[in-house]
């Protein structure tokens, strides 16, 4: 373990790209530590998922104490996966994109750290305060309301941080992915003041509501999705080492985010005491998104049509792919599960969980799992301890959570017919006991294969004795007499 | 277009003010005459039940509240409540709406309407987005208080099937008598919904499948909110309560809020059976 934080990766094996965190274009142990805190907050999440779901088998293992309340836990199983996992994994994948893509260094690499500290306390301080009963009503955002103004703060560091070295590039054109980043950062940022200061103090009841539901939406759609689609289009193609198929495509489904994700959040709530007009023009801006979401599929399956075989040895790709499977189900499921009529049955019901889990993790988590399997090799130096442990990996996640998904879809449906029907809700929770059961077990094996997944790392980092021999990016030399500490 | 300047302005900031003014600012202009009523102005009408509790739980709740007002103690109540349902994530297995379809207005009562929320303690609504326990916002005064400590204690016990979980910390250390938590939180379920002019039967209530209980009266309802006296005296209030007394103050009320149909039809219903029914939870 203590290789995976020392500070030179330089001592733990030859490699061109990863050598002192200074100096050099891309900070690789800023890259190692979010990765590891992302690890880290990640397994906490599932645990208290799998906490979570047996509580609705009715068998709930951890004292009945306040500080360990269920609901507490589900809160903390979301907040861990937005904010613990996911950005901190972003973070990591943006040190290791943006400085290649630009060619400049991020601003600051004491910057870097601060971030990384004020980051990894915010989420430590959500952790404890929901534990301690300080959420706030704000879906995807209980973090407590204290906490807030420090999260936008953090935001701004973020800017900072990436906004330098796109502003300074002196590439002729930017590629998709920095476009994507470029618009990322600043969305978070005002996606997370909506939420979480409108609601609070501002507005109330029907007026708050649609804020409320563009923030859950815009913190997928505007923070975790721009992020993702800009790695995918920056890996897939060093993956496969050929070109993306359609830089235009890309724009388009660049642009179409921009313009149309932005307008849906209230089809979080159909049906609620809402003007009619608002729901109406969410159900419409969603369908359109749909059908230009689509350009990112048909993109990276164009792009993967002709190296096939790179699905067989390449894990890497092969978490790509299936992610890739995964978002054009999501985009297919989101356009029908919007109407009114699809509403009407699955609207409070496991469709919608089943729905959430394929694309935080079936998607965005599969790429990160992706970028990992990439990326880990090259940042302490060595190769994978163990390949099959890999393989493992890969396939207890991915059947796991496709279990998980279709148990959920199938629950989902059953539920809201039997709702609409008005069965008893003893009937309801007699019906879909089964499929709970199910998906405990699928949580399990995703437990499992994330297992693998840390025991390869830690291995990997302190054990593993193959040297790491860099293909995929050009060593960058570092140009002579050039300032080793960037300015903000 | 492909400068970064550009993407930032148009996409980054053009785009989300444009998004936000057409989906969150326009829909609220439909809203901005109505008042955002206070936690106090609301506590001025504690339902029944919160009288109740406090006949039915004297010592616990002298020891909560202290000596203050009925008023004040449900100001208090309410708040705490509020708070206590946010932190246990109640609202993330509970919703509180009622929709215009899927049957919810037979299963739970009236359709939600936006006066209901226009309140301080639906900043930030709690409207939830899952149903594994029921609807909340029909809810007050649908079981008892009494109900409702077994309940909170090892819901089990009450509906073998439910999967909500326990909440030992809502009571003193012998485990019977609530705290001041569990206190606050059954004034609050108890009071969602003491605002509709009836509690709304269900079609499980009715003999028949019947549609012919009043739709609220949703226009110009906003200022007509019910006395203590109008809350007591509803029709499925104890029995303590005189029919003559009921009559009266209910005639006065009734120009305000219905056509007076749902009068007959609720002085036939036999509530006490219901509250068996009810035991199932919903």
């Amino acid at each position: 373990m203590t290789r995976i934080d020392s500070p030179s990766p330089a001592a733990a094996g030859v490699n061109p790209v990863s050598t002192s965190p200074t100096g050099r274009l891309v900070n690789t142990t800023l890259v190692k530590c979010h990765l590891v805190a992302a690890v880290f907050w990640f397994t906490i999440a599932l645990f208290a998922g799998l906490f979570y779901s047996l509580q609705l088998l009715q068998h709930w293992p951890l004292p009945k104490i306040a500080v360990l309340s269920p609901g507490r836990i589900r809160m903390i199983h979301t907040n861990l996966i937005a904010f613990g996992w996911l950005t901190n994994a972003f973070l990591a994948m943006l040190y290791w994109t943006v400085p290649r893509l630009t060619g400049k260094r991020v601003a600051h690499n004491v910057l870097g750290w601060a971030i990384w500290v004020a980051w990894n306390a915010i989420i430590l301080a959500t952790y404890i305060g929901l534990h301690l009963g300080q959420a706030q009503a704000v879906e995807w955002g209980e973090t407590p309301v204290w906490i807030d103004p420090v999260v936008v703060a953090g935001a701004i560091l973020v800017w900072i941080q990436f906004y330098t070295p796109i502003v300074r590039s002196t590439e002729k054109a930017m590629y998709v992915s920095l476009w994507y980043f470029t618009a990322g950062f600043i969305w978070l940022g005002l996606t997370y003041i909506m939420g979480n200061f409108f609601p609070e103090y501002l507005v109330a009841g029907s007026a708050a509501g649609p804020l409320l539901g563009l923030y859950i939406h815009d913190l997928v759609g505007l923070w975790v999705t721009p992020m993702g689609w800009g790695m995918m289009y920056f890996f897939v193609p060093i993956l496969l080492k050929k070109p993306i198929w359609s830089h235009a495509l890309s724009l388009v489904g660049f642009w179409g985010l921009a313009f149309f994700y932005p307008l849906q959040g209230l089809h979080h709530f159909l049906g609620s005491p809402v003007p009619m007009f608002a729901q109406y023009s969410a159900v419409v801006s969603t369908i359109a998104i749909e059908i230009v979401v689509t350009t990112v599929v048909i993109n990276f399956f164009m792009t993967w049509r002709g190296s096939e075989g790179a699905l067989k040895n390449n894990i890497a790709i092969r978490w790509f792919w299936v992610g890739a499977l995964n978002y054009a189900i999501t985009c297919f499921q989101c356009a029908f599960q919007v109407t009114l009529t699809f509403q009407q049955v699955i609207h409070f019901t496991d469709w919608v969980v089943g729905h959430a889990h394929l694309v935080m993790f079936g998607v965005f988590s599969f790429w990160i799992f992706g970028m990992i399997e990439h990326l880990w090799p090259k940042l302490v130096g060595r190769d994978w301890w163990s390949v099959s442990l890999n393989r493992w990996q890969f396939w207890l996640i991915t059947i796991g959570l496709g279990a998980m998904f279709l148990t959920l879809t199938a629950s989902g449906i059953a539920e809201g017919f039997m709702a609409m029907q008005l069965s008893p809700r003893e009937s309801i929770l007699e019906m879909v006991r089964p499929f709970w059961i199910v998906r405990t077990i699928t949580g399990l094996a995703i437990i499992s294969g994330f297992g693998c997944l840390v025991v390869n790392m830690v291995m990997t980092a302190c054990v593993a004795k193959t040297k790491h021999i860099d293909v995929d990016y050009e060593p960058y030399e570092p140009i002579e007499n050039e300032v080793t500490v960037g300015t903000v | 277009m492909e400068r970064f300047s550009f993407i930032f302005l148009v996409a980054g900031l053009l785009f989300f003010s444009v998004a936000f003014a057409i989906a969150g600012w326009i829909p609220t202009l439909s809203l901005q005459d109505m008042e955002v009523r206070t936690v106090e102005q609301l506590a001025q009408q504690p339902p029944l039940d919160f009288i109740e509790m406090r006949e039915e739980y004297p010592e616990a709740f002298k020891k909560a509240f202290g000596d203050t007002s009925l008023e004040g103690a449900f100001e208090q109540a309410l708040r705490l409540g509020h708070r206590t349902y946010i932190a246990e994530a109640c609202w993330h297995c509970h919703s509180q709406q009622v929709r215009p379809w899927g049957n919810d207005e037979a299963r739970y009562g009236a359709l939600s309407y936006p006066e209901e929320y226009h309140n301080e303690l639906n900043m930030p609504p709690l409207w939830g987005t899952r149903r594994i326990g029921p609807d909340l916002i029909r809810r007050g005064g649908r079981q008892s208080n009494d109900w409702h400590v077994a309940h909170f204690y090892h819901p089990p016990d009450v509906n073998p099937r439910s999967v909500m979980p326990d909440y030992p910390w809502f009571y003193e250390k012998d485990g019977i008598t609530p705290n001041k938590i569990g206190l606050s939180i059954i004034a609050y379920v108890q009071w969602l919904g003491s605002w509709q002019p009836t509690r709304q039967e269900t079609i499980h209530q009715l003999p028949a499948i019947d549609r012919s209980y009043p739709e609220p009266n949703i226009i110009g309802r906003g200022k007509n909110t019910l006395s203590v006296e109008a809350v007591e005296a509803q029709p499925d209030a104890d029995d303590e309560y005189e029919d003559d007394e009921y009559d009266d103050e209910y005639d006065d009320e009734e120009d305000g809020y219905g056509d007076g149909d749902y009068e007959d039809e609720s002085e036939d219903e036999d509530y006490s059976d219901e509250t068996e029914d009810d035991e199932y939870g919903y």
